[in-house]
């Protein structure tokens, strides 16, 4: 009995998303060393490794800041189990699967010769390889930074940096509504297949996911104008202040060098 | 078509992030003229409601789901500036808080989708549309194809900036250093998912939200949420400005007492008769000057003695009054007007 595919989908969707906010909340308030640094080292410290990711030319090198992420995240309390399972698994799936053709098409010197006249060539294994590591480098890293540091204090860190005032308000508002969005969703979702029995066609299940995001949008508007009038019922006139309480010190001016020092070291040595 | 890091080259994405600054200065900019205080909770609410849009698994023909990105109903809702707003914090927040798309990609991945998707949008929606009502089915059918359309730009986008990485950025044995594929490897690949999958997944999510909201919540079809000034918001600044000239001017209406006689056109019958060379004044103004006589005759009430002083405090009297009649004809005018919940 199918009561809808989208409808489970959807929900599963949702539960991981929550899940992954819950973990995100537990990982940043664990005494890690990442944790222990002022946010603006950790987003620029972090921002400087994934560019430094990017600009690398040389697989070892990639491979070795794969392995400095690896050990900043055992370091900062993040459970490799967690990172295998939810960014190295899943790069490897997508991007593996994007690179795979790769090994073949590329024009090269054949390395190695397969049935059907396939011929993996040498070029083509190392474009699949660079693009492989350099993605699961790079979500490691920013899926790190993601789990150790609390939004408020990645968009705080970012406000400090340059970011206009009203970019860093709007996105922890977004931040803020969207679990409760995904909260009003899901009641949504689930109050309707709690409703569905038997099996729903293709466009009845096309019609229910084109209701109930109508029906979000009303609700979603709706809230932004009660936000509004809370807003305005304290005081606010448009002007943006944040405060940014953070610190430096002499281990944030350390971590920052370390961080620096790396990302430099590795775009010398994978030029 | 959510591009993570990695698969651009350092100078493809500091290019698109140029690009896409330039789209979010100049939508902040417009967006902030139109409407500040309504603006922040309004482009909040809406990104975080994209966002939970993007989860939507939404059904296709043939039984398999695929993903939208909502920027179709933020284009129509919202106007383009207001959904190159939403769609990018959105868009952020997944790349950021979910590893959905890159950090050094963001710039791309906003131009893609956030920036061109919605302006396509808007642009397909509203040549369809044309000027049929509001409840008209051809503007689901509108918002249909212009999902479609604007996604699959977006991916066309996202496939040529894939094609031109190759043959720019190599080494020397030819081994491609980004993403891997020649332009006529992309733009299929890429193409055939989004034309059959996800063009359809925005599709359908933007033709069944303007069907539902045709039925259920048609004022957020009138287009531009955001399009009318908040009144409660513009004269905050604007009327301290004003006082502060209504006191100013106050304190210098004195000034009035150095112009030597009386202005053109005011004079008293005796005036009159005086510049008229020794003839009398009009007999029809002799009669009806005496009809009123002013509380405040000369600016000045009988009992000051100081002339400057009269002056500011007849400039003060005359504000009261003029504030007192706005405010009972403010008063009679919200009567008869209903207050409006929704900008």
């Amino acid at each position: 009995m199918s009561r809808g595919v989208f409808l489970e989908s959807t929900l599963r969707g949702f539960s991981n998303a929550l899940s992954r906010a819950l973990v995100s909340e537990y990982v940043s308030a664990q005494p890690g060393l990442l944790q222990k640094f002022d946010p603006r080292v950790r987003v620029v410290g972090i921002f400087a490794l994934v560019l430094a990711v990017v600009i690398c030319r040389r697989l070892e090198v990639i491979t070795g800041l794969l392995l400095f992420a690896i050990i900043l995240a055992i370091v900062s309390r993040v459970s490799l189990a967690s990172l295998a399972k939810r960014v190295w698994l899943i790069v490897l799936g997508f991007t593996g699967l994007i690179a795979l053709p790769a090994l073949f098409i590329t024009p090269g010197d054949p390395l190695l010769a397969l049935p059907w006249s396939l011929t993996i060539s040498a070029q083509g294994l190392r474009t699949a390889l660079l693009l492989i590591l350099r993605v699961e480098t790079a979500v490691t890293l920013t899926t790190i930074l993601v789990l150790c540091t609390p939004w408020t204090h990645i968009l705080k860190a970012l406000r400090s940096l340059g970011l206009p005032a009203e970019v860093i308000t709007m996105a922890a508002m977004t931040h803020r509504y969207v679990f409760l969005l995904i909260g009003t969703a899901n009641q949504m979702f689930e109050s309707r297949q709690s409703r569905t029995v038997g099996k729903l066609s293709g466009s009845q299940q096309r019609s229910m996911a084109g209701r109930t995001a109508g029906v979000l949008l009303s609700k979603s508007m709706d809230l932004s104008y009660d936000v509004y009038l809370a807003m305005m019922s304290r005081g606010f006139r448009g002007d943006i202040r944040l405060l940014t309480d953070f610190r430096l010190r002499l281990r944030d001016y350390m971590g920052l060098m370390a961080f620096l020092f790396v990302g430099v070291t590795a775009i010398w040595m994978g030029r | 078509m959510h591009i993570p890091d990695g698969y651009l080259s350092p100078s493809t994405c500091a290019a698109l992030y140029a690009l896409a600054t330039a789209g979010w200065y100049t939508a902040l900019k417009r967006i902030k003229r139109l409407l500040a205080t309504r603006t922040i909770p309004l482009i909040s609410v809406f990104a975080a409601f994209s966002f939970v849009v993007m989860m939507f698994n939404v059904p296709l023909p043939g039984g398999t789901t695929g993903h939208a990105v909502g920027v179709t109903v933020a284009s129509i809702v919202l106007g383009p500036w207001g959904s190159i707003l939403s769609i990018s914090i959105a868009l952020s927040l997944q790349a950021l808080f979910f590893g959905d798309g890159g950090i050094t990609t963001l710039g791309a991945n906003c131009f893609n989708m956030a920036i061109v998707g919605s302006f396509v949008a808007y642009g397909v929606y509203t040549l369809i549309a044309s000027k049929t009502e509001l409840t008209a089915r051809r503007r689901v059918l509108a918002a249909a194809i212009a999902g479609y359309v604007s996604i699959n730009t977006s991916a066309l986008l996202t496939a040529f900036e894939f094609g031109i990485q190759p043959s720019l950025f190599h080494d020397a044995s030819g081994t491609p250093l980004y993403a891997p594929y020649p332009l006529h490897v992309a733009i299929p690949a890429m193409m055939i998912g989004h034309l059959t999958l996800a063009g359809l997944a925005e599709a359908v999510i933007s033709a069944g939200m303007i069907s539902y909201l045709q039925r259920a919540d048609i004022g957020l079809l009138r287009g531009g949420a955001i399009s009318t000034p908040e009144p409660s918001f513009v004269p905050a600044r604007s009327t301290s400005r004003v006082w502060l000239a209504i006191a100013l001017m106050m304190f210098l209406t004195p000034i009035g007492i150095l112009a030597a006689g009386s202005a053109w056109g005011e004079w008293t019958p005796a005036e009159l008769s005086a510049q008229a060379s020794g003839n009398h004044a009009p007999a029809g103004l002799e009669k009806i000057a005496s009809l009123w006589t002013a509380p405040f005759p000369g600016y000045a009430p009988s009992f000051v003695r100081n002339p400057a002083f009269g002056y500011f405090l007849s400039a003060l009297f005359g504000v009261g009054l003029l504030l007192l009649a706005s405010l009972v004809v403010k008063s009679f005018a919200a009567k008869g007007r209903r207050p409006e919940l929704r900008s």
